[in-house]
């Protein structure tokens, strides 16, 4: 069997090289460990080592080629077991259709995001973009595509130029920049006495910002995740949450802890829950979880100044998406407010984060249905904008609610619970919950896939409780 | 104001960062064969000198000196090369798979082989580890089947695990090996837990922790400490001190102050700080500590001086964060060439028998791979989907039975 080599990604954020150099040649033989090509990516020139035996049948990318994207096949080896060069041509797929408008004259990848492994997170990412002009933008901005995690860097960055009592800590967001990148230039700009790496301890540095709020300053703690958050869960309840009803006013704690929450791709049962109901049930948080970049960069700001404790929950899987984001000096966007993204008279669907893509989309397929999906992105959830989800219900009568994240004890329950008890009489049919699977996360591909929430399920749900099939 | 000077704090800063020339200079280190070997069963008060010196057994020239070489036989000196060797051997060809997108992610051992090693083989049956993910070299020590490590790092439908852990993250109860986990600290507190358990029920195994030198940050660390001091527990609790949590050096976990075996004192524990490239060293020092923890003197932190030669994980790039050339200047060598050079100053090893170990090692690692392979890499052969509700209880709820027939597994 031939094996196809593919253009490795030799580091995390990869995305395409040039082909400097072949070290082998198409009748060669290569053994495990073998240097087979120099690679060249922005930052350094990498050896690519054979991983599997047998004979360099074919090379499909000749040396110099620029721009070569991740997962491009670049050669293929015929295993011991085959008969070696001259490459079988029955073996290799029929003659791919191959873009006309290629720019890199190298054979197109298999998939749009060939590099990136199996996952069924990464589903969840939609392809559309919520609709909806945002009420709080003048006329006439300039709207700036930005990524959401620009966007949270750069709401970090206008406070700390605005306040300078605002600092941010956490594990590696100094030096390194934040595990995620989400702090990158923080250190360059605000020095070591802002921008601040911790040792490794969540309980400590959780504390510790706490402390610092009580002492009048204006913390941003970073959570390397909120997985790890778990253990500094008592300062954020005990302390953060409730001194200043303890103190009888006279503490306050302004203080923000932000990280990203939900399900990533592929880390398995520890590193992929969604912790926004265990937050959002304590009286004394504030609770924000945003999907887009200008609702991310928008209600950081407003968290950043907001006189209580914030956790501020982000999601890995939208790091990297790009939203269009206002042009504005400062933009901030009002706590406690959701966004209706896009309008519709059939069925409200209601969702936060990751899951307003997934709403957006399903509502999309629903349109081709002929059912008008309203879509409502939460984005605070406590306090939670009950009267937006409470007047679609009046216009539609019929709510889906979506939640990556487990079902039981969950957000999606809390607004069932508000749908039941104050919109009883606009309900045409029960609401639905759409979320994930009520099972630990499993990590194989086909299993993570079964455990999170679809997009069909959400089409699925806003047909039955339209009583449609 | 007062004429006070103004507060301020001490950030800790590493002693070279990219681009600039490695410098190990403010390292304490003591020569090989320098430190004093005291009873395993003499009060902690009286070996406070220990954790400030540097266990050492091999000299530069491969020799074992001083009062703590083992003196082990040929034999089993080969056999920790041999699964030193494995280990290493096993991490290349995986790291290479994975960036074949052949595995979602992997962590190598490069540099810290003969820990987990030379523990493994020095330590019983009966004994109980709680591993990090750099201790790949326990179960290769045990001969743990390559087939069960390559299955579960596919992910396919014969991992040991079932596709619900991370690659990496073994659990091996049969070889000593808990459960790892990917929240780093917790265990050392389960290893204390269990060394109490067996202690309870008047078994005689012991337990053997660890954590890094960056997560004795952590209030696991403390607690574990407190707990093992208070009720003398039978256990060893060790800081592999590599220099760095991913991208953070050891300064930012307190290594400027003092050193982590130090961090014992205070506790009443005896704190042993030894050379984690020596084999010899991390062996005796372990057998000590291990005696002193089944004649029920209590438990000994130990700390494992070491370099993490690669990266954190497949997801990082150390060259962002240090020297690219600085693993080749520390000072305390490569644990491998260091075990092979003693062997061969023994008469007991040559060139020419490693590079047909190497080779043989190879070949066994390569079937092994190609029989994963045949069943299947990420995301070609799958775990059953009914995998999925097995195992979160004992016996299905009504919720996990629902969800399942609703799938139609």
């Amino acid at each position: 069997m031939a094996v196809d080599l593919k253009m490795p990604a030799l580091s995390p954020t990869m995305e395409e090289g040039t082909l400097a150099k072949w070290l082998v040649k198409e009748g060669d033989t290569v053994k495990s460990g073998d240097i087979l090509a120099e690679i060249e990516t922005d930052k350094a020139t990498m050896e690519f080592e054979a991983v599997d035996e047998g004979t360099i049948a074919e090379i499909t990318v000749p040396a110099g080629t620029e721009g070569v994207k991740v997962g491009t096949v670049i050669a293929r080896i015929a295993g011991e077991d085959d008969d070696a060069a001259p490459a079988p041509k029955a073996d290799a797929a029929p003659a791919e259709p191959k873009p006309e408008a290629a720019k890199a004259e190298v054979p197109a990848p298999e998939s749009p995001t060939p590099h990136k492994m199996e996952t069924g997170a990464r589903d969840l990412v939609a392809a559309v973009a919520d609709t909806r002009d945002d009420p709080e933008v003048p006329a006439g901005t300039e709207l700036v595509k930005t990524t959401v995690r620009e966007a949270l860097r750069d709401a970090m960055a206008e406070e700390m130029r605005r306040d300078g009592d605002v600092f941010v800590m956490g594990e590696e967001v100094a030096q390194y920049q934040g595990a995620y990148k989400v702090t990158q230039g923080l250190l360059d700009e605000f020095g070591d006495r802002r921008v601040i790496d911790t040792p490794i301890t969540e309980y400590g540095f959780a504390g510790i910002g706490t402390g610092a709020a009580m002492g009048g300053l204006k913390p941003i703690i970073e959570f390397m995740t909120f997985n790890f958050a778990m253990q500094a869960i008592d300062h954020i309840i005990n302390s953060a949450a409730k001194t200043n009803y303890m103190s009888g006013g006279q503490m306050r704690c302004p203080v923000v802890f932000r990280g990203p929450n939900g399900a990533a791709a592929r880390v398995a049962a520890q590193h992929s829950q969604n912790y926004a109901p265990w937050y959002a049930s304590v009286p004394g948080l504030i609770v924000i979880s945003p999907y887009s970049a200008a609702d991310a960069k928008g209600l950081l700001k407003a968290a950043i100044r907001c006189p209580d404790p914030v956790v501020f929950l982000e999601n890995e899987l939208l790091y990297g998406q790009s939203f269009d984001v206002p042009k504005l000096d400062d933009y901030v966007l009002p706590i406690g407010k959701a966004r209706i993204c896009r309008t519709g008279s059939d069925v409200t669907i209601v969702s936060y984060s990751i899951g307003v893509g997934v709403a957006l989309e399903a509502a999309k397929q629903l349109e081709g249905e002929g059912i008008d999906a309203e879509v409502i992105d939460l984005r605070t959830l406590r306090p939670l904008d009950k009267a937006t989800v409470l007047e679609s219900l009046r216009k539609t009568n019929r709510m889906v609610v979506v939640e990556e994240g487990w079902p039981v004890c969950s957000i999606a329950s809390e607004i069932v619970t508000i749908a039941m008890e104050e919109g009883f009489d606009d309900l045409d049919a029960p609401v639905r919950r759409v979320t994930n699977k009520d099972v630990p996360m499993p990590y194989a591909a086909n299993l993570e896939k079964a455990a999170l929430l679809k997009v069909s399920d959400v089409v699925a749900a806003a047909k039955a409780v339209s009583y449609r099939s | 104001m007062s004429n006070l000077p103004s507060l301020r704090l001490h950030i800790p800063v590493p002693p070279a960062r990219p681009g600039d020339a490695p410098s190990f200079d403010h390292l304490r280190l003591s020569e090989a064969g320098a430190v004093r070997r005291p009873d395993s069963a003499a009060p902690e008060a009286e070996m406070r000198d220990l954790p400030y010196d540097l266990i050492r057994v091999l000299d530069g020239e491969g020799r074992a000196v001083g009062p703590w070489d083992p003196k082990l036989s040929p034999d089993m000196l080969r056999r920790g090369l041999r699964a030193m060797l494995a280990t290493r051997l096993f991490d290349d060809r995986m790291f290479r798979l994975h960036r074949q997108g052949k595995t979602s992610f992997y962590m190598k051992s490069l540099g810290e082989e003969a820990i987990g090693v030379a523990q493994s083989l020095a330590l019983g049956e009966r004994d109980m580890s709680f591993p990090t993910y750099r201790m790949l070299g326990w179960l290769m020590a045990r001969d743990y089947p390559l087939i069960h490590l390559v299955n579960e790092i596919f992910s396919n439908a014969e991992d040991p695990l079932k596709g619900k852990q991370l690659p990496i993250l073994y659990s091996a109860r049969d070889y000593g090996f808990y459960s790892l986990s990917g929240n780093v600290g917790s265990r050392f507190g389960h290893a204390v837990g269990w060394a109490m358990a067996s202690a309870y029920k008047g078994d005689d195994g012991i337990a053997i922790g660890y954590i890094g030198e960056g997560t004795t940050a952590e209030g696991d660390f403390h607690e574990a400490l407190t707990f093992a001091s208070v009720y003398r527990a039978p256990v060893i609790l060790c800081v592999t001190n590599n220099q760095y949590a991913i991208s953070s050096f050891s300064g930012i976990a307190g290594a400027e102050a003092t050193t982590f075996a130090a961090k014992a004192i205070a506790y009443g524990l005896p704190g042993l700080r030894v050379d984690g490239n020596d084999f010899l060293a991390v062996w005796a020092a372990t057998i000590w500590a291990a005696e002193r923890a089944r004649t029920n003197h209590g438990a000994t932190l130990i700390e494992l001086f070491t370099y993490r030669a690669a990266g954190h994980s497949t997801s990082d790039d150390p060259t962002k964060y240090r020297p690219a050339d600085e693993a080749e200047h520390w000072p305390l060598g490569d644990p491998v060439d260091r075990l092979r050079q003693h062997l061969i100053a023994l008469g007991e090893w040559d060139e020419e028998r490693h590079a047909a170990l190497v080779a043989e090692l190879t070949e066994t690692i390569r079937a092994a791979v190609k029989q994963g392979e045949a069943v299947g890499t990420l995301g070609q052969s799958k775990p059953s989907v009914r995998e999925m509700f097995e195992g979160v209880f004992k016996e299905p709820d009504w919720r996990l039975i629902e969800q399942r027939r609703e799938l139609g597994v």
